[in-house]
């Protein structure tokens, strides 16, 4: 590819290649991390939001953004934090939640703008899909899950918490 | 922007930022001692929240009132011109001290971010709607353990309202008035203390009742004011020196 010829899709191609450090199966597209794209005097401009504030994956994450598209596209990259747009956990693509709930932690809940504690009653359980479930925890091995427990197969389970 | 409310606004700024650093630093400290293994993560995770809340205000006041790097403006100040509360600057004590602590602080955030969703300073307006939806977890989890404790027999029903006791004329002092409050009111930054203090007032009382505890009587008792000053315990003092100890061996140093 010949950084003339490169276009926005091809941008968003070379970002499908960039996946998350704490879940490596999905990537930032899937995420719902890419808030605009675009190409201004032969330089690729990356707007992204984090997941939640404190995420320390941030820089690293911009710095795979950085170097990925770089790569595939032979374009300097300039990857900025959109602050217009926060990230809530309804910009998880249907392909995002499935490909969680095969890496074994349970997708969040749609959520009508508002959250409820009662939408965390109940989680499918990503192993036996029963929803005789209850929330253990609201917190996990990172700040975007929790931690579910599973009353038929006995599992614990972790969901990528439902954010507003 | 006139210069008074400009200064108005990074006072307001400080303070809530202060508050969430150093709460964050001190949930830090259950890290590893936490009576289960859930609350020991659960008391990391929302310190990594508070910290990273206390950095995003920091960067604010940097990015838009010309504040100073948030690593420096936070590690090397010294305690008199820090202006967090009371509550949030004592030891981690006992777990249940710890938590109703953190009821008591953490549904005054929430009213207090609830409240800058129609501030007009854009800045601290777009960061309300982030730290708003995570504080929802934080509330969830005080709320689900001050409920459980209290219904968990005589013993630990009294050292949760021993706590209480303990901790609201501290986290009265959460909503200490400042000079600006009615400047940053008519300029639709946010409603001042005493409408938040109301409010606040309002979403515990309801909470405190399901779980049986009594609230203390908030005309009878004087809040512990000071902090929005720069008047502290000594205990601010020592957790600078800790939290500073490492930052200052070479403060210009990448990491």
């Amino acid at each position: 590819m010949t950084t003339a010829t490169t276009t926005i899709a091809d941008i968003y191609t070379a970002l499908e290649q960039v996946m998350d450090p704490e879940i490596p199966v999905l990537n930032v597209l899937e995420l719902g991390m890419i808030t605009g794209v675009t190409l201004y005097e032969g330089t690729a401009h990356i707007k992204m939001i984090p997941t939640f504030a404190a995420c320390p994956a941030v820089s690293y994450i911009q710095q795979n953004i950085r170097a990925t598209v770089n790569k595939l596209t032979g374009l300097p990259v300039q990857v900025t934090v959109d602050k217009e747009v926060h990230w809530q956990s309804n910009r998880l693509t249907d392909t995002a939640k499935e490909k969680l709930q095969h890496f074994g932690i349970a997708a969040p809940q749609v959520h009508e703008g508002e959250l409820r504690a009662e939408i965390m009653l109940n989680t499918p359980c990503p192993h036996c899909h029963s929803e005789n479930t209850y929330l253990r925890s609201p917190f996990g091995s990172t700040l975007c899950r929790a931690i579910h427990y599973c009353k038929d197969c006995g599992m614990v389970f972790e969901q990528f918490k439902p954010v507003e | 922007m006139n210069a008074a409310l400009q200064k108005a606004i990074t006072t307001l700024i400080t303070s809530m930022a202060d508050d969430a650093l150093i709460l964050g630093h001190r949930n830090s400290e259950w890290t590893g001692l936490g009576p289960i293994m859930e609350e020991d993560i659960a008391f990391s995770s929302m310190a990594q929240d508070k910290i990273g809340h206390a950095w995003a205000l920091y960067r604010i006041l940097q990015e838009h009132l010309g504040g100073e790097d948030p690593d420096q403006f936070a590690f090397i100040r010294a305690a008199k011109d820090f202006t967090c509360c009371h509550l949030a600057e004592l030891p981690i004590s006992s777990y249940d001290f710890s938590l109703m602590r953190h009821f008591l602080f953490d549904h005054a955030e929430a009213v207090r971010y609830e409240s800058l969703q129609q501030c007009s300073f854009e800045p601290l307006q777009q960061l309300s709607k982030k730290v708003k939806g995570e504080l929802k977890y934080h509330t969830l989890h005080a709320d689900a353990w001050v409920l459980q404790l209290c219904r968990g027999g005589e013993e630990s029903q009294q050292r949760m309202q021993a706590a209480l006791d303990r901790c609201f004329p501290l986290a009265a002092g959460i909503f200490e008035p400042g000079p600006q409050d009615a400047l940053l009111a008519d300029a639709g930054i946010y409603p001042g203390e005493q409408t938040l203090y109301d409010k606040w007032l309002n979403t515990i009382y309801p909470l405190l009742v399901n779980a049986s505890l009594n609230l203390p009587d908030p005309a009878a008792i004087p809040p512990q004011y000071g902090g929005r000053y720069g008047n502290h315990t000594p205990h601010l003092q020592a957790l600078l020196q800790e939290m500073g100890e490492v930052f200052r061996l070479d403060p210009t140093a990448g990491w």
